[in-house]
């Protein structure tokens, strides 16, 4: 059967309109369940972090929700290293702020935030546990997590990924609990405040040692490189000063 | 309904879309490290194989011979950007493992394998049934890969731990091997092999 130009493009036309339709309607109908699993997630990741949920436990929204009010979000000015004044961190979005020049680094990090969300737990006034994001190369990906330092001796109390694209079973078990469990309590500075926490290959023997991923030496060199740069004077470094200060004033 | 039977089963064994046309084989590895996973691919790639070959079906007497191969690439991608967002609404956390897999359904060789070789000629309910057998056949391999990959590699099926591993202090050290994507070769190679032993009309004339 022979058509004619126009019918070809009145019939492309309308089965174009008729998808891009399909599409989007799907797409802002499910836009508000999508965005708060996200949140959902994003949280539920903090309080692994913070040992206040084991990765094992699925928890219903509700669930999240109640442990999260432990938790106090706040805005942070990196540079200053003081909480940013007169920012709501309930609508706070960390994409939208101007990215800060960065040295080159070994965790690949290309840039900054100038205002950063941190979770603070709190505990009779003080700052008892402060858990923050952090992000790095591993071998094929980024890798986004939470880093959770106890507020007072500044010791590791958790650490986990939400998002990374590493080998299932290899760089993967980053994931794995028993691995996780092995940063709790680790030293992460030594006495002038220097990131000295690090993955080792094999067994760990000091107290700012972590285990190795057996099979994935640049998934735990990368994770290594993230840590240290997130502590580190061009990451939180600021902030762990001014806590360090309040902790001695 | 006798033919509709046919046309259902028979994409299961006898013209099995990855075990005889070797179609689909790459997402077939990435996928399969866990029946999980590989068990809503294999959901999602049957629900769109389906609908797109029924509605390709439908319109097939309307479509100018000249851009039917953009009109099926259109409908296909549409239906697999729902099914994507659909699962990113209300399963997040599978979704979030199959990451990219789902939407390069788009580009599996099945989907549009069936709306060109089968669904053009084909009346809208055939075509349907047509599209759920190919998505079976595609799952029947996908669970097989998927159940010894995540059996021997981890362990566990369906994320329940059935052979103790020797790193948690069990007896069954893990199977590296298993959870790269190579061991899904070997074994899709080995299950053709086997299929076409059992079948020998499925074996290809040397030429």
């Amino acid at each position: 059967m022979r058509h004619s130009t126009w019918y070809i493009f009145a019939f492309a036309a309308a089965t174009c309109l008729v998808c891009s339709i399909l599409v989007s309607s799907s797409a802002v109908l499910l836009r508000p369940l999508q965005h708060r699993n996200e949140v959902l997630f994003k949280r539920k990741n903090v309080l692994m972090a913070a040992g206040l949920a084991s990765p094992d436990e699925s928890l219903s929204a509700a669930e999240v929700e109640s442990r999260f009010s432990a938790i106090t979000p706040t805005v942070l000015d990196m540079r200053s290293g003081t909480p940013a004044e007169g920012v709501d961190a309930a609508n706070f979005d960390v994409a939208e702020q101007p990215m800060l020049q960065v040295p080159p680094n070994k965790a690949k990090v290309a840039g900054l935030p100038e205002q950063s969300l941190v979770y603070q737990v709190m505990k009779d006034g003080d700052v008892a546990m402060i858990i923050l994001p952090v992000e790095g190369k591993g071998l094929w990906s980024t890798l986004y997590g939470f880093l959770a330092l106890d507020a007072q001796t500044f010791k590791i109390q958790g650490l986990t990924f939400y998002q990374h694209g590493e080998t299932p079973g290899l760089g993967g078990e980053i994931d794995n609990p028993g691995w996780k469990a092995l940063w709790r309590g680790k030293t992460a500075f030594d006495e002038d405040m220097n990131p000295i926490i690090e993955v080792v290959k094999g067994k760990a023997a000091e107290p700012y040692e972590v285990d190795g991923l057996s099979g994935a030496t640049m998934t735990s060199r990368g994770v290594s490189n993230l840590v240290r740069f997130w502590l580190g004077e061009n990451g939180y470094g600021p902030y762990l000063k001014t806590l360090e200060a309040a902790r001695k004033g | 309904m006798g033919k509709l039977k046919k046309t259902l089963i028979e994409p299961v064994f006898d013209n099995n879309p990855i075990g005889l046309q070797i179609l689909g084989v790459c997402s077939a590895l990435a996928v399969t490290t866990k029946l999980q996973t590989a068990l809503t691919m294999s959901i999602a790639l049957t629900i769109v194989t389906a609908l797109s070959s029924c509605f390709i079906s439908m319109l097939r007497n309307r479509t100018p011979q000249s851009i039917r191969m953009i009109i099926q690439m259109t409908i296909i991608s549409s239906l697999v950007i729902v099914t994507d967002q659909v699962l990113k609404a209300f399963v997040p956390d599978i979704s979030r493992q199959l990451s990219v897999f789902v939407g390069l359904i788009i580009t599996n060789c099945i989907v549009l394998g069936r709306a060109e070789g089968y669904a053009m000629q084909n009346p809208p309910l055939a075509s349907f049934v047509d599209g759920i057998g190919n998505g079976l056949g595609y799952s029947m391999v996908l669970m097989l890969v998927a159940s010894i990959r995540e059996l021997f590699g981890l362990g566990s099926l369906f994320g329940y731990q059935v052979l103790p591993l020797a790193s948690e202090g069990g007896w069954y050290p893990q199977n590296g091997l298993m959870v790269l994507s190579p061991a899904a070769f070997f074994i899709i190679g080995l299950s053709i092999w086997a299929l076409r032993t059992w079948k020998t009309e499925q074996v290809g004339s040397e030429d």
